[in-house]
């Protein structure tokens, strides 16, 4: 068990590695840092200041250091554009994604899992069959469009609800929620369904592929012969061995989400993270790129850890090291 | 000598008897899908011999002709079937341009992501031990972080490094490398895996033997057995390729509003939805999505024709 985690912990160590390498680069390929700074009209002077401040005439790896060791801190500089610590822009704006995320994983694992399972054991019905291919239809459809049509519709034609913005939002701490006012969730509909769409296909199309994998097997038909009924081999054999990979299923789902966030907060402009990243990506504002990397990084050693670990206890057949 | 006079097989009758021809001519599915996507393939490729108007030409545009809607409804010409957008441009013609382009970068992003995958996946697999490691280790942690995420970032960070006159001339040569640079792993972790499977079969060990250097055993016995895994997920590949290269355009990251592809033009088009003018944007993402949608179902059908396990 120890040596499983520790094994995994270094992976985990040495992916941030990389990425904060990465992110690091950016700073020094990227533009100049002093001309962000200072802009074009700085004297020689102001600019030697600069240099020295930042430290740029250090050795590489003394500077790489110096940013790691600033990383750990979660300081991340300021903002090219907005002149602001960027760890305080991301703490602002992370309660809406996670919101949103949050919504969006409910959603598409509910109605995900519960179709898999549906179209895994009725498998010639004609519910499965347009289920499947609407599925592979959801596949096709690019998120944004997904967004643009629900907006169209349900904003612009019907007017039933907001096409952007989070709608209002109450305090608690320094946690921003929109998810107790009705407004709120009346502005979260559209974009978590916009989100959770293309996920709920692929969970669909996973549970139900493994659902029939597992009707495939010796054991269920041992059960079929023992003459159980349906039910209980549907639910009490076929779908305990069925949601193990559901696991990773989880993992992978919320990976996607935040992933596509950044395209489904641009479509609702959604005032997340997402769409400070893209901002940032078209101001080629450094610091927030380089953050907003490691942060994304970061979350998703965690959830790959977290999903190793739980497989480590559910699945008898790794811990034994089959 | 009789069986020698004899015909060998034409090399029609092999390629009808090849399994997976037969399975293709017995899924009427597949059919359609190659049908409707080759026909939107050559449409776009011939886009100059088919389109009614060039909508790169300033001579073909007039203002006074923007925003007409589709030839059927209230207020439509008969001159543009499908409408026109804000600037005058056919949406038929646009249409037919930006597909062009969309299915240019979609191959020519998954070509570059086949070679590079392929190629390190291979030597990854034939080479073993260190290098192996090293590529392996790289493919995964590039794999951590999604595809979408990264290559907004590659696509934003080559922007950057342009100078800013030259951005729009080149972004499309940034948008194939961004979108190329993203999906190797997938690639090279299915190349591998072939190649480890070959690898310890007797005609590359008798090709070791004789003596025959690794990089061609590598290219010529290895390679062609990685390649029918491999097609399937250049299928797919291609469909992710495109609705890639959409979403960066249609955030605003891709290919510029002057040459517009697909997704530019919904971008363009989505501007003008608040106020009613939805053609600009229905028409290119329909484009969009049946296109895409018949890419998935050929990758789909060929994904199951070519496992044994469902055969």
């Amino acid at each position: 068990m120890i040596s499983f985690i520790a094994k995994r912990l270094a992976q985990s160590v040495l992916v941030m590695a990389i990425v904060s390498a990465v992110s690091f680069s950016l700073f020094n390929f990227v533009g100049d840092p002093v001309n962000n700074m200072v802009g074009q009209d700085a004297t020689r002077e102001q600019r030697l200041e600069i240099r020295d401040k930042l430290g740029l005439d250090d050795p590489i790896l003394t500077q790489y250091s110096r940013f790691v060791g600033n990383i750990l801190q979660a300081d991340f500089g300021l903002s090219y554009r907005i002149k602001r610590p960027v760890d305080d822009l991301i703490a602002e704006r992370l309660p809406a994604t996670l919101e949103l995320v949050f919504v969006s994983a409910i959603i598409s694992l509910f109605f995900g899992i519960v179709l898999g399972i549906y179209t895994g054991i009725k498998r010639n019905s004609w519910g499965s069959r347009i289920i499947l291919s609407t599925s592979l239809a959801g596949v096709s459809l690019p998120t944004f469009v997904i967004g643009i049509a629900l907006i169209y519709v349900f904003a612009v034609h019907l007017r039933w609800l907001p096409s952007s913005g989070r709608g209002g939002v109450v305090e608690l701490g320094w946690w921003k929620t929109s998810l107790i006012t009705l407004e709120g969730w009346r502005s979260i509909i559209l974009p978590a369904i916009t989100l959770s769409l293309f996920q709920l296909t692929l969970i669909l199309r996973l549970v139900r592929a493994e659902m029939l994998e597992v009707m495939r097997t010796d054991y269920i038909k041992f059960a079929r012969a023992r003459g159980l009924s349906e039910r209980a081999i549907n639910f009490r054999h076929a779908l305990r061995n069925t949601l193990v990979p559901v696991i990773t299923i989880i993992g992978l789902n919320i990976g996607g989400l935040v992933a596509f966030s950044v395209v489904t907060e641009t479509v609702f402009q959604w005032p997340g993270t997402g769409l400070m990243f893209i901002q940032a990506v078209n101001f080629v504002d450094v610091p927030i790129m380089a953050a907003y990397l490691v942060f994304v990084a970061l979350l998703f050693v965690v959830i790959n850890l977290i999903v190793d670990i739980l497989y480590f206890v559910v699945d008898p057949r790794i811990r034994l090291g089959g | 000598m009789d069986s020698l006079d004899e015909k060998p097989v034409t090399r029609w009758q092999r390629f009808k008897d090849n399994d997976i021809v037969w399975s293709f001519l017995s899924s009427p599915g597949a059919m359609g899908a190659a049908v409707v996507a080759s026909v939107m393939i050559l449409a776009c490729i011939f886009a100059p011999l088919i389109a009614p108007f060039d909508p790169f030409d300033p001579g073909q545009i007039s203002l006074w002709d923007g925003k007409l809607p589709p030839a059927w409804v209230e207020g439509g010409q008969g001159k543009y079937l499908l409408g026109t957008d804000n600037q005058g441009r056919d949406m038929i013609s646009t249409i037919l341009y930006g597909g062009r382009l969309s299915i240019l970068v979609g191959l020519a992003a998954v070509c570059l992501g086949m070679v590079l995958g392929v190629s390190l996946g291979v030597i990854a697999g034939y080479v073993g031990g260190v290098t192996d490691a090293i590529i392996m280790r790289l493919a995964d942690v590039q794999l951590t972080i999604p595809g979408i995420l990264l290559a907004i970032l590659i696509n934003g960070i080559g922007r950057a490094l342009l100078p800013y006159e030259l951005r729009n001339e080149f972004a499309i040569y940034v948008v194939i490398l961004a979108i190329g640079l993203t999906d190797w792993p997938q690639f090279a972790r299915v190349a591998r895996g072939a190649t480890l499977v070959e690898t310890n079969k007797e005609y590359v060990q008798a090709a070791r033997i004789i003596g025959l250097p690794s990089w061609l055993i590598m290219v010529r016995h290895i390679v062609p057995n990685t390649l029918r895994p491999i097609l399937v997920i250049a299928t797919i590949g291609l469909a992710l390729a495109i609705i890639a290269e959409a979403t960066l355009s249609f955030l605003g990251q891709g290919i510029p509003p002057t040459t517009p592809s697909l997704g530019t033009l919904i971008r363009v088009g989505n501007e003008y939805l608040f106020s009613g003018l939805w053609w600009i944007t229905l028409f290119p993402a329909v484009a969009l999505i049946v296109l895409v949608f018949s890419v998935n179902l050929l990758g789909d059908w060929l994904r199951d024709a070519l496992n044994p396990k469902l055969r």
